[in-house]
């Protein structure tokens, strides 16, 4: 059997469309779990990077944080915090967003510090506070940039949340565990496939939102 | 009026910006600082509207302290044009305009209106409105840039190098641009450049500062030429300040002849009696052919095509001494020619005779400008 077959078995089994480990449900939770990591992220990662980025402080300390932060391993990390606090939704929580920080708030802060300084000497020159500089002038000049840095910690987080199961979550990440446990190859390559979708489904939508939210004149067509 | 008061910019390493430097800027006038690079003629200006703070000494705008009030209604009323224009990239032409009057509040439709009709007196477009700064061209990106800085109507304009990165050709229409909208709008104009041509020609005051921010000289454009200060202004000003003081010098008493000037008609005895080498042909309506020796004219059969080019002419009153005599340098037979504004020979001068005219006004000191920047009240800092 290759793994088409497996994918065709895993799919085509009605079984699997219903139920608390049904695919519906288990896609939902695994949204949920990359959503809220995300959120949290975003939270952290793109205000530290923007008021960096355009004060233009503070830059290097940051790049060197959030790389001894990428330098974690997500699955180390979890077990690590299972061991400090027990189990539940919050230490799922902290290896995903300690990987998906850095890559929010290291392009964020390179992609406003690195925005052209001149109509930025204009707006500043014409009398536009600082918050309005940062917000109309930079940010939507940026905009590319963040929304790669978003894009890259949201694939991160898609595939590193099926962990998540682990620790008696729901989510993707069951099939691949209970899978490899129970040696049903079907619903291992059925959940790994369920994964990639979802990646593409994300890289889909990121390049819906700079389509919708960059100005033609920061994309040049 | 702009008034700087001794002040001095000195920087945390030592490095000395502005030292001690006084000027009156006097309204309504365009005010240039010029020098070489590291003179501290931008650090001045940026100290204008705040963007560096002096270390000591006060600007005083209409005799208040510019300290005294917030820093963005201080920039507001002043307009802000730098190199490169530093568009908004993201940002509609029209929109880039429109800016200040959005931040002062101004409804959407009004604050576009309004900055239609700045493209319209910056010489853009209308058309153009709807593009994006990557879709211009440098000149064109530039004048948007002074219509944004000039949107919310404020008194005082403040340019930093404007126009040193678009090319010659560029640069000559944008200068001329200025001065007819500066003749328009008759703001207060601040204007840095290292280019010395170009602060003779914009400038109504030209500040020539030098290496550590201090003043070498504060004088009209045609005075700076005339008389430098110091060996220092005198280098600036480079090796031909004498042929380029010439246009501020008149052409109006600049006298003409008309002697050796026929009609395509003449008759030989009129041929034979002027008493030039060469005599200027014209057409029926008065308009010049070409230069000739009377020799290789007969009467009635003049052919034009076997006419000398009479070169460039001048129109006495508009142009400068500067152009006359660049006329009768580049013709063939050493003659000027004088047109009207149709085009129509005036008369004909000789290089003797326009170098006759420069020596009377050199000693007579008159330096009357050509395009009506006469006029405004000499300050000295």
């Amino acid at each position: 059997m290759n793994i088409f077959d497996f994918a065709h078995a895993f799919f085509g089994d009605s079984a699997n469309w219903q139920g608390y480990d049904g695919i519906p449900q288990r896609f939902l939770e695994h949204l949920q779990y990359s959503l809220l990591a995300l959120a949290v992220a975003a939270a952290i990662g793109l205000p530290v990077g923007l008021l960096t980025g355009h004060t233009g402080r503070g830059g290097n300390a940051l790049a060197f944080i959030a790389n001894a932060a990428r330098a974690l391993p997500s699955f180390g990390l979890l077990v690590l915090v299972v061991l400090l606090i027990g189990f539940g939704l919050l230490p799922v929580m902290i290896p995903l967003v300690v990987l998906a920080v850095p890559p929010i708030l290291v392009t964020t802060y390179e992609a406003v510090r690195t925005v052209d300084p001149s109509p930025v000497d204009a707006a500043r020159g014409m009398g536009m506070p600082e918050s309005r500089i940062l917000f109309q002038v930079e940010v939507p000049v940026a905009l590319p940039l963040i929304l790669s840095g978003l894009r890259s910690a949201a694939i991160q987080i898609v595939s590193t949340a099926t962990i998540a199961a682990y620790v008696s979550l729901g989510g993707l990440g069951r099939y691949i565990i209970d899978g490899l446990y129970q040696r049903d190859y079907e619903k291992v390559v059925g959940g790994a496939t369920l994964v990639a979708f979802l990646a593409l489904v994300t890289l889909v939508l990121f390049w819906a939102a700079g389509r919708f939210t960059v100005s033609p004149g920061v994309r040049r067509r | 009026m702009i008034r700087i008061e001794s002040v001095t910019k000195r920087y945390p390493d030592g490095t000395m910006a502005v030292d001690r430097l006084s000027l009156e800027i006097p309204d309504r006038s365009i005010t240039v600082l010029v020098g070489p690079s590291g003179c501290g003629k931008t650090t001045t200006l940026r100290m204008i509207n705040r963007m560096v703070e002096p270390t000591e000494g006060t600007i005083l705008l209409d005799g208040a302290d510019i300290q005294r009030q917030p820093v963005t209604t201080l920039r507001r009323s002043m307009g802000y044009v730098i190199q490169n224009a530093g568009l908004f990239q993201h940002r509609t032409v029209v929109d880039n305009i429109a800016t200040v009057p959005r931040m002062l509040g101004w409804g959407r439709q009004r604050a576009r209106e309004r900055a239609a009709e700045l493209m319209e007196r910056v010489g853009l477009d209308t058309a153009l409105a709807k593009r994006y700064p990557y879709q211009l061209s440098g000149g064109q990106q530039q004048r948007v840039g002074v219509a944004r800085a000039l949107a919310a109507d404020p008194p005082v304009l403040l340019m930093d190098e404007p126009f040193s990165a678009v090319d010659p050709v560029v640069r000559k229409g944008l200068q001329d641009e200025l001065l007819r909208i500066q003749e328009e709008l008759g703001k207060t104009i601040v204007f840095v450049t290292h280019d010395i041509d170009e602060a003779v020609k914009l400038g109504t005051m030209v500040a020539v500062l030098r290496e550590g921010g201090r003043l070498a000289q504060y004088a009209p454009p045609a005075e700076l030429l005339s008389d430098p200060a110091d060996a220092f202004v005198e280098d600036f000003l480079g090796a031909d300040r004498g042929i380029r003081g010439l246009s501020f010098l008149s052409t109006t008493a600049l006298e003409l002849t008309t002697d050796p000037v026929i009609p395509p008609d003449a008759t030989a005895e009129r041929i034979g009696a002027a008493d030039a080498a060469h005599l200027l042909v014209t057409d029926g309506e008065g308009r010049p052919l070409g230069w000739s020796e009377p020799r290789r004219l007969t009467a009635g059969d003049i052919r034009p095509d076997r006419l000398l080019p009479y070169g460039r002419p001048f129109v006495p009153g508009v142009d400068s001494l500067r152009v006359a005599l660049d006329c009768a340098v580049l013709s063939p037979t050493g003659w000027a020619v004088a047109v009207d504004d149709a085009g129509r020979v005036r008369g004909v001068v000789s290089q003797q005779t326009i170098g006759d005219a420069i020596r009377t006004a050199h000693q007579d000191g008159r330096t009357a400008h050509q395009d009506g920047r006469a006029g405004d009240e000499k300050v000295l800092g």
